[in-house]
C-alpha cells in the first residue's frame, strides 16, 4: 500500500464529492472520520487536536489540565438503563477519564424544543444531577437555549468537562506500541440495543438496558495497578471496531483480536442477529479498552475485574508488528478477517 | 449463545475441512446461491480454510442487489410524491438508481420509513388514512409469504391506501440461467437454505436431473456451509447429481404449505428483469389481478424510466460466478459501498460488498493479492 494512504484505509469518497451533511458524518465511521481530518482539524491545526484523542491534555502552571467537549442527540432521550441527562454527564466524564484525568468540572448546555414537556427537562435535569454527584463532579456553568418546534428533536444537550491528570500518568493513543495487550472492560453492544429495541419498539426476551456508566473510577484503580498503560479509549459509537481500526489505521499498527474473547452479553448478540447488526459495530457508554504492556496485562486485568464496572474484563487481543494499520479479527471457527469501519451508519444515532 | 455456538464450533469447523481435503481429488467450482451465505463464508473465512481444489464462487442470492435499476427508478418516483408514504427493508434505501437512492430523497424532504416487516407497513396504512402507503415488495421467496400476509390483511381489513411496488424474484429460474449461460463453471450448488424452507425443494430435482448438477440444500452458519460443501463434493467425485439437504433443521422437501398457499393466493409468476443479468423468463412474483388494486405499480402512473449501467461493471458476471470481486478492475477504487457501479456492490449481501466490508481488498501482507490470484488463476 502506497504510503500517501490516509487514516482509515481507503478514502473512496473525497469529501468534496458529498455536497451536504449525510447522517453517515455522525456514526463514528469513515464518514466521520474524513470530516473531522479533512474539514475540521485542517482549519485548527494544533498539536493537542491533531493527536485525535476524546480529550486535549495540556499544562496549566504546575498542573496537566485534561478537557474535552461531547454533544448528545439520542433518540429516544428516555431509555432502558438511563436517560440523556445521564449520559451527557458520564460521557463527558468518560472523556476526561481516558486520558486518565481526574474529572471536576463540567459544563452542561441544553438546546430545547418549543413544546417539550417541561416535566421531561425537569427529569433530563435530576438524573444529571444524580450522574454527576455519582462522578463526584460539579456541574459549575450551563446554558439554555430553545428553537421553534420542528427545529430540533426535544431535547440536545452539550457537556465540556475539565480534569486533572495526575503525574506520571501519559494515557494517549500515540503510546501504544507493538506487543501491546488489549483489555476490554466488559460486554459490547448493551447501550446501542437497548436504544434500538426501545426505538424500533422490539420486544425481546431479558431486559435490555444501556450500560451508561462514570468509568473515571475503573480507571483509577487500573492505573493503580498499573501506572504505565499506555492509552485507553470508551468504545462509544462506532463501537469496538471504531476504536480498534482508528487506533491501527492512525498509529499504523497491527491489531489481532480473537472474536471469541470478546465479552457479549447472550440477549445482546441474539439482538444482534435479529437485526442483522455486528455487535462489534454497536455503541457502549460504559466500557473502555486499555492497551497495556504485555508484562502488566494480568494484573491490569486483575484490577479491572476487581471493581463493579468491569467484572466481565477479558483480555481480547494484542497489538502487532505484521499487518500494519489493520485489524485482525480470528473467527470463531478458526478462519480470519479483516475488520474495517462501515462507510456510514445503517441505523439513525443511537448516542 | 444456544442454538448458535453450536454451528460455530472451530473443532467441528476443522474436522469437516479435513473431510473435505480428504474427500476432493481434482478441482471443483462450487457455487453459494444465497447472499447471506456470501456473508458468512467471507465474514468467517470459510473460503480460505478449505484445500485450494475447492473454489467457491458467489451466486445471485442478494434480492436488493439484483432488483432491476427501472424498479428503483419507479420507487423513486413514488416515494417523491408529497401524498405517499414510502416503506421499505433498510437495506435497500441506500441502493442507488438512476437518480440516487432513497436515503438522499428522505434527506430532501420524502417521507421514506424503514419497517422491519410489511406488516408495520400496513400499520402505519392504517394510522394515516390521509396518506397512500407504499411498501416496497422485494425478496426471493423467504420474504414472499410475509409480503403476501400484509397484501391479504390489508384486503381483508379493507384498508384502502396500501399499496405494494412488488419485485419478487425466484431462485430456480436463476440457478437454470447460469447453467444455460455460455461459459458456465458451477458444478454443484448449495442451494437456498431459507428460500426452501417455504419452497421445499421438488423444483430443485428436476434442475438436478436436466442439468446433471449436485444441489445441496445448504444453512447459513459455519458448520452448515462447510457440511454444505463437504456434501456436494462427495456428490461430484462420486458422480452422483441429486438434491441433498444439509439444513434438516429448517428444510423439509414439502416446505411450508400454508406459506406457499398464501404466496399464490396473491402473487402470480411472470418475468423478471433481474440487474446485472438481464430479464430471466418466468423467474419474479408479481401482484396478481384479483389483488390490482394494491398494486402500486398500476396505481401510480410513472413515465417511462430510462436507465444505463456503468460499462465497466462486471456484475453480471459476478452474478453468474464467471468473475469474483478482485477480478475487476474498478472493485475497491471506482466501485465502493458509497459510489458502487453496480448490483453486487449495493447491499451488504452482495459478493463484492461482502469483499469489500470484510476487508479483501486490503493488502493486509499481501493476503488480497493472493486472493485475486487464486480466483482469476484458475
Amino acid at each position: 500500500m502506497s504510503s500517501d494512504r490516509t487514516p482509515f484505509g481507503q478514502c473512496p469518497l473525497p469529501i468534496n464529492q458529498v455536497s451536504q451533511v449525510l447522517m453517515g458524518h455522525g456514526s463514528g465511521g469513515k464518514l466521520s472520520a474524513q470530516l473531522i481530518e479533512e474539514l475540521i482539524v485542517p482549519a485548527f491545526r494544533n498539536p493537542e487536536l491533531e493527536l485525535l484523542d476524546d480529550q486535549a491534555i495540556f499544562s496549566l502552571g504546575a498542573s496537566r489540565l485534561a478537557f474535552t467537549t461531547d454533544s448528545y442527540v439520542v433518540t429516544p432521550i428516555f431509555f432502558p438503563g438511563g436517560d440523556i441527562g445521564e449520559l451527557a454527564v458520564n460521557g463527558t466524564v468518560n472523556d476526561l477519564a481516558m486520558g486518565g484525568a481526574h474529572p471536576l468540572y463540567l459544563s452542561l448546555a441544553f438546546i430545547l424544543e418549543e413544546g417539550l414537556p417541561l416535566t421531561d427537562l425537569q427529569r433530563v435535569v435530576e438524573s444529571a444531577r444524580r450522574a454527576a454527584a455519582r462522578a463526584g463532579v460539579r456541574i459549575v456553568t450551563g446554558d439554555t437555549k430553545v428553537v421553534g418546534k420542528g427545529s430540533g428533536d426535544k431535547i440536545f444537550v452539550n457537556t465540556s468537562g475539565i480534569g486533572v491528570v495526575p503525574a506520571g500518568i501519559e494515557l494517549s493513543s500515540a503510546r501504544i506500541r507493538p506487543g501491546d495487550a488489549i483489555l476490554l472492560s466488559g460486554t459490547i453492544g448493551d447501550h446501542g440495543v437497548a436504544i434500538l429495541s426501545q426505538r424500533e419498539g422490539l420486544q425481546f426476551e431479558g431486559e435490555m438496558l444501556s450500560d451508561t456508566a462514570p468509568l473515571h473510577d475503573l480507571v483509577a484503580a487500573a492505573l493503580r495497578a498499573c501506572p504505565q498503560i499506555h492509552a485507553m479509549r470508551d468504545p462509544t459509537r462506532g463501537g469496538l471496531a471504531a476504536t480498534l481500526v482508528e487506533f491501527a489505521s492512525r498509529r499504523h499498527l497491527g491489531i489481532e483480536v480473537e472474536e471469541t474473547a470478546i465479552p457479549i452479553r447472550d440477549a445482546v448478540r441474539g439482538a444482534c442477529e435479529i437485526l442483522g447488526l455486528d455487535p462489534l459495530l454497536v455503541a457502549n457508554e460504559g466500557k473502555l479498552v486499555a492497551f497495556v504492556p504485555h508484562e502488566h496485562s494480568e494484573r491490569v486485568l486483575a484490577a479491572l475485574r476487581s471493581h463493579p464496572l468491569g467484572r466481565d474484563a477479558a483480555r481480547i487481543g494484542c497489538v502487532t508488528d505484521s499487518h500494519r494499520g489493520f485489524v485482525i479479527l480470528k473467527t470463531p471457527v478458526g478462519g480470519e478477517r479483516v475488520l474495517d469501519l462501515p462507510f456510514g451508519e445503517p441505523l439513525p444515532r443511537i448516542c | 449463545m444456544k442454538y448458535i455456538d453450536e454451528y460455530r464450533n472451530s473443532e467441528i469447523a476443522a474436522a469437516l475441512v479435513r473431510r473435505i481435503s480428504e474427500t476432493v481429488t481434482r478441482p471443483w467450482v462450487l457455487m453459494e446461491v444465497c447472499g447471506g451465505q456470501t456473508h458468512s463464508i467471507v465474514r468467517y473465512g470459510i473460503d480460505r480454510m478449505l484445500p485450494q481444489q475447492v473454489e467457491l464462487v458467489h451466486g445471485p442470492g442478494c434480492p436488493v442487489c439484483v432488483t432491476s435499476l427501472e424498479m428503483i427508478d419507479r420507487a423513486h418516483a413514488i416515494a417523491q410524491r408529497p401524498d405517499v408514504i414510502f416503506t421499505s427493508f433498510g437495506d435497500m434505501l441506500r441502493v442507488p438508481g438512476s437518480r440516487g437512492d432513497l436515503l438522499t430523497l428522505k434527506g430532501r424532504g420524502a417521507d421514506v420509513r424503514v419497517v422491519y416487516s410489511p406488516m408495520d407497513a400496513l400499520r402505519i396504512a392504517q394510522e394515516n388514512p390521509a396518506r397512500k402507503v407504499v411498501f416496497f415488495g422485494i425478496g426471493f421467496e423467504t420474504t414472499a409469504p410475509a409480503n403476501a400476509m400484509a397484501l391479504y390483511q390489508a384486503r381483508r381489513l379493507g384498508v384502502k391506501n396500501f399499496s405494494m411496488l412488488a419485485s419478487h424474484v425466484l431462485v430456480p429460474p436463476s440457478i437454470a440461467a447460469i447453467l444455460q449461460a455460455p461459459g458456465n463453471r458451477v458444478q454443484a450448488f448449495l442451494g437456498p437454505g431459507h428460500v426452501c424452507a417455504v419452497m421445499g425443494w421438488r423444483e430443485y430435482e428436476s434442475l438436478c436431473e436436466h442439468y446433471r448438477v449436485p444441489i445441496v440444500i445448504t444453512g447459513f452458519e459455519p458448520l452448515d456451509i462447510l457440511e454444505g460443501i463437504l456434501m456436494a463434493v462427495r456428490q461430484l467425485e462420486q458422480g452422483r447429481a441429486e438434491v441433498e439437504n444439509q439444513y434438516v433443521r429448517a428444510v423439509s422437501r414439502d416446505g411450508n404449505r400454508a406459506a406457499r398457499d398464501l404466496i399464490f393466493e396473491v402473487f402470480e409468476v411472470g418475468d423478471r428483469k433481474w440487474r446485472g443479468v438481464g430479464s430471466i423468463p418466468k423467474s419474479g412474483y408479481r401482484i396478481s389481478y384479483e389483488y390490482r388494486e394494491y398494486d402500486a405499480e398500476k396505481i401510480f402512473e410513472v413515465d417511462a424510466i430510462d436507465t444505463h449501467e456503468p460499462p465497466q461493471c462486471i456484475s453480471g458476471l459476478i452474478l453468474r460466478g464467471l468473475k469474483k470481486p478482485c477480478d475487476c478492475p474498478a472493485f475497491a477504487r471506482q466501485c465502493t459501498p458509497q459510489t458502487p457501479l453496480g448490483a453486487t456492490m449495493v447491499s451488504a449481501e452482495g459478493a463484492c460488498a461482502a469483499y469489500y466490508q470484510y476487508g479483501r481488498h486490503l493488502d493486509t501482507d499481501g493476503r488480497a493479492a493472493e486472493d485475486c490470484a487464486a480466483s482469476g488463476g484458475r
